[in-house]
């Protein structure tokens, strides 16, 4: 063992960097004590007193004092580089300078980005009426993409909106068009004139996409969230939405879509709708028309209807009619009786099952509605089965299926399996937030599902849709070929293909 | 709707490829980098929710911020604590920090405790002090409550003389107790016949020399005073070469003029120059004085004090007056002399932290290049750390600037929902003292006030306020 000091004459150095060399010398193999510093009385005075210091070192307070207790070599190896720092180039800083600190929470965005307008907020959903909340308190319009919201908090934050102008779309609102920005789940649509307020968000996707196929263009795509249109929530967004869009000048027609509202709610939609000044089309998801005609609305029955009764308002022309021919596609064998839909998309599935109900007995699902009946058990498929995958059921502890494909499948291979299954429909969704190549994904599992099928002597029918457009970023036509190429039959929308898979179905021989 | 008018710009809290997919399609997103607030407390967040914005906070906290702003500290004299402090006759002590009792002390506080029973006489030795500390015969408050601040341990005893800072803005006066310099202090509950004997030095001919000093002076105005250290590398906090240097250039010809025995005047000058931490009390004194200006305005969220005894690290808020909010008191974190560690490390202790609160020290490390070695090394880290306090703050005080950034001001006025909002604490620049009563100073570097004292202050502050 050894101690040795080393005083450096006249040579000033910050304590604060002299501590950071002793550290640094402390560091260094073989060394139990290493101390530099400016050898002021008092700092001789406790050197002295940790044992690191002889009484006879002359130096005074302008003198460097390096004191090294430790292995010979350590010693030696540690004034030398205490000699070397203390006379090496600083070393550069990092390239580019620093970096500003990134906003923390809405308010320090608003500072960042003073012109911000609307806050999309998809946090857990403890905290996202919280968050909601503040957005409001800021000024800001909400976009809540986040579920699990309780009502009671829906309420106070939409009422706070609705008194101060602010829009709030959501909670649980997966998709909005505001000024041509996809906001959520989303596809790239054309501009145009027609506006939307919907309550469902894949709905709104199917209209939209049906809109832009149809050469039509929209201003604004608004959401509310799927509890909006409830008593206790009386429809707050919706209305406000529909005040916007009528006096908003660039929309000329306006699209309302939800499932069926509470009655009251129904009446003051439908009441503030008449009083728009502009053609209003409205899809009350499986709702008796009667009513809505009645008001001298345009009543459309699905969400295909809706879409082309608001092409054909806005452009003038009569409505195209909805092909609903059946194609050229042949009976399946004896035994396959059952349609079996998988769905990603809720209201897909909830507008088919109504469809399949009106036309076929024995219709199940996991969502019932209409005529159909509950599932005896949601993991297998009984009579004609329609599910919802993206139902709580399924998705507890995985993500929604329009993300991860892996569930879908499996239930695909099933259905295929089964005897009984004469068709399996399915929704294919592109958009942003989507998966980036569903078609992709999902193709070889129908291949190999009508393969499976046909080595077992049956014919399967794989027949869906795909909800998009050419300028999504999975592009509707190659996805599009991707399917067809795989055997899959396609349809423009979810109620024609949910139409031609029950006459598939009613075709079948046994 | 005006939303549909023009440009949207969107800010993005949660899933960040909602804001690619915006950005991928032509739009404007700016993505949060958000966490919980209030640490994931969840009834904390709602109660801060309803705080962001509300037109009487606001309000409230311009007020606060402007009464700080323009207060004028002055030191205008020296006396002992007993004439000079409000309510310090009889057996008092003050100490740093929120209030503690005996029992709680850390080490270094009860070895200054310890040490103040002697240096007055009330008893005999060690044991004695000891068992009158515990026996409930001296009564213990924060320097805080009395209008006064001390460095680490704080303590304050009725003889020892208290610097008389007064608010030429106000009517208000403040103290501080003096530096007694580095080593075997009481500050760090040093407590041995020599540490006694300089307190009876500084209480005999430093004040003496001071008091008369002052007479021949006049008021000594400290803000500009300050704001030249700054220019010249003090942070006011944990750097005060520049200061104290200042301060004695000013002192020179009054200290001469004032008449005082020339040994003496000559000690006095000795003992200052050779302390480059004497500023440090006068700083703290001018930051209470600017902020206690700024105390109980109802509904302001601006910190007017942060405080630490060694146990509990407190605040207060203008908007809740002289209530406390405490939590643990951390460990700092740091650079120490040789021999020592973390493990050797009582928490973080002392009144200075009031000089962050009035938006220099750590606030203002941007000044203080020879800080910047505790926080990674270059000067703009250092930088980088004033800015974040500029996203806490309620403006900047530029009576405060700083060279590296533009001679911008010092961020400055706490606002406790935004430390809660954005989880972002106040950094601290602070000495390290040991654990046990007496070894004194073992380091140095950066710590952060706990969030938990900021959501407590932010809860009881709602609790004011009427739902609209």
């Amino acid at each position: 063992m050894a101690r040795a000091a080393r005083v450096t004459r006249n040579f000033y150095r910050d304590s604060v960097a002299l501590m950071q060399l002793s550290a640094r010398l402390l560091a260094l193999p073989g060394v139990r004590q290493a101390s530099a510093v400016m050898a002021s009385a008092n700092n001789l005075a406790l050197l002295r007193e940790a044992g690191m210091l002889e009484d006879d070192v002359a130096a005074g307070p302008n003198d460097l004092l390096v004191a090294i207790d430790g292995d010979d070599q350590a010693v030696t190896a540690a004034l030398a580089e205490a000699d070397r720092a203390l006379n090496e180039e600083p070393s550069p800083g990092p390239a580019g300078g620093r970096q500003p600190t990134r906003p923390r929470s809405l308010e320090m965005g608003l500072e960042a980005v003073p012109g911000a307008d609307l806050a999309l907020i998809s946090t857990p959903g403890d905290y996202a009426a919280v968050e909601a909340m503040k957005a409001l308190r800021l000024g800001l319009h909400v976009m809540l993409f986040s579920d699990n919201v309780p009502a009671a908090a829906e309420i106070a934050l939409k009422r706070y909106a609705a008194a101060r102008d602010l829009l709030v779309m959501g909670p649980d609102c997966g998709t909005a068009i505001i000024a041509g920005v996809p906001l959520g789940f989303a596809n790239v649509v054309r501009r145009g004139d027609i506006g939307l307020v919907a309550a469902s968000g894949t709905g709104l996707q199917q209209v939209t996409c049906l809109i832009d196929r149809a050469g039509g263009g929209i201003t604004q795509a608004i959401g509310t969230g799927g509890h909006d249109l409830s008593s206790e929530v009386g429809g707050i967004t919706m209305l406000q939405g529909l005040t916007a869009l009528a006096k908003d000048p660039r929309t000329r027609v306006i699209v309302l879509i939800s499932k069926p509202p509470a009655p009251e709610v129904a009446a003051r939609v439908l009441d503030l709708a008449r009083a728009a000044g502009k053609p209003v089309v409205v899809n009350f998801i499986g709702a008796d028309p009667f009513l809505i005609g009645s008001l001298g609305l345009t009543a459309a029955r699905t969400l295909e209807d809706a879409a082309v009764l608001a092409v054909a308002a806005a452009s003038g022309r009569a409505p195209e009619p909805v092909r609903a021919e059946l194609r050229d596609v042949p009976p399946p064998a004896a035994g396959q009786r059952y349609v079996r839909g998988l769905y990603s998309g809720g209201t897909f599935c909830y507008e088919a099952t109504l469809l399949l109900a009106e036309v076929l007995a024995e219709v199940h699902s996991n969502t019932p509605v209409g005529g159909a009946q509950p599932l005896a058990d949601v993991w297998r498929s009984q009579g004609h089965t329609l599910v919802d995958l993206g139902d709580d059921v399924f998705t507890r502890g995985r993500p929604h299926p329009m993300i991860d494909p892996r569930l879908r499948l499996e239930r695909l291979a099933a259905e295929a399996r089964d005897p009984a299954t004469a068709v399996v429909l399915l929704d294919i969704v592109l958009g942003y937030g989507a998966h980036p190549d569903p078609a992709g994904v999902i193709a070889p599992a129908i291949a190999a599902a009508i393969a499976a099928a046909a080595a077992a002597g049956r014919r399967l029918a794989v027949v869906g849709f795909v909800c998009g457009t050419e300028a999504d970023p999975q592009n509707l036509v190659r996805q599009e070929a991707t399917l067809r190429d795989a055997g899959m039959i396609l349809t423009r929308s979810n109620a024609e293909a949910a139409r031609l898979a029950a006459r598939i179905a009613a075709s079948a021989g046994g | 709707m005006r939303l549909f008018e023009q440009e949207l710009q969107v800010l993005n809290v949660g899933l960040p490829a909602f804001a690619d997919a915006i950005t991928a399609a032509g739009g404007k997103a700016t993505q949060i980098d958000w966490a919980p607030p209030a640490g994931g407390d969840r009834a904390a967040g709602q109660q801060l929710a309803r705080l962001i914005n509300d037109p009487r906070i606001e309000e409230a906290n311009r007020a606060a911020f402007a009464v700080y702003l323009a207060a004028q500290p002055v030191l205008e004299g020296i006396a002992p604590a007993r004439e000079a402090v409000p309510g310090m006759d009889g057996r008092i002590l003050l100490h740093a920090g929120p209030p503690v009792a005996w029992e709680r002390m850390c080490g270094p506080m009860q070895g200054a405790v310890v040490g103040a029973i002697l240096f007055e006489g009330w008893a005999a030795d060690r044991e004695a002090a000891r068992r009158l500390a515990a026996s409930g015969e001296v009564a213990f408050a924060p320097c805080h409550h009395h209008g006064a601040v001390g460095p680490m341990a704080g303590v304050i005893a009725p003889s020892m003389p208290v610097w008389i800072v007064r608010d030429a803005a106000g009517d208000r006066r403040c103290f501080s107790n003096l530096n007694e310099g580095l080593g075997k202090v009481l500050r760090f509950g040093a407590n041995g016949p020599e540490v006694i004997a300089r307190l009876r030095w500084m209480a005999g001919p430093l004040r003496r020399v001071m008091a008369a000093t002052l007479r021949a002076a006049g008021g000594i105005e400290l803000k500009p005073l300050m704001a030249q250290a700054l220019h010249m590398g003090d942070e006011v906090h944990n750097r005060n070469a520049a200061a104290t240097s200042l301060l004695l250039r000013r002192l020179l010809a009054p200290m001469l003029r004032s008449g005082a025995d020339h040994g003496e005047l000559a000690e006095v000058a000795d003992f200052i120059a050779t302390n480059d931490h004497f500023f440090l009390n006068l700083s703290m004194a001018a930051c209470k004085t600017m902020l206690d200006a700024a105390r109980a305005v109802p509904g302001s969220t601006m910190v007017t004090a942060m405080a630490r005894n060694g146990v509990d690290f407190g605040i207060q808020l203008s908007g809740t007056g002289d209530r406390w909010f405490t939590a643990p008191a951390p460990v700092v974190d740091g650079l120490f002399f040789p021999g020592y560690s973390t493990a050797d490390a009582a928490p973080d202790l002392g009144d200075s932290a009031i000089t962050e609160t009035a938006g220099v020290g750590g606030f203002a490390m941007a000044a203080a290049p020879a800080i910047v070695n505790f926080v990674g090394g270059t000067p703009d880290d250092a930088i980088a750390n004033t800015e974040a306090m500029t996203h806490i703050t309620l403006g900047r005080n530029n009576g405060f600037t700083l060279p590296a950034m533009h001679f911008a001001g010092t961020p400055a006025g706490i606002d406790a929902r935004k430390v809660v909002d954005r989880g972002l604490l106040p950094v601290i620049n602070t000495g390290i003292a040991h654990r046990d009563a007496g070894i004194g100073q073992i380091g140095a570097g950066i710590t952060h006030a706990p969030l938990d004292c900021f959501v407590q202050a932010v809860l009881a502050l709602a609790a004011t306020l009427p739902e609209e």
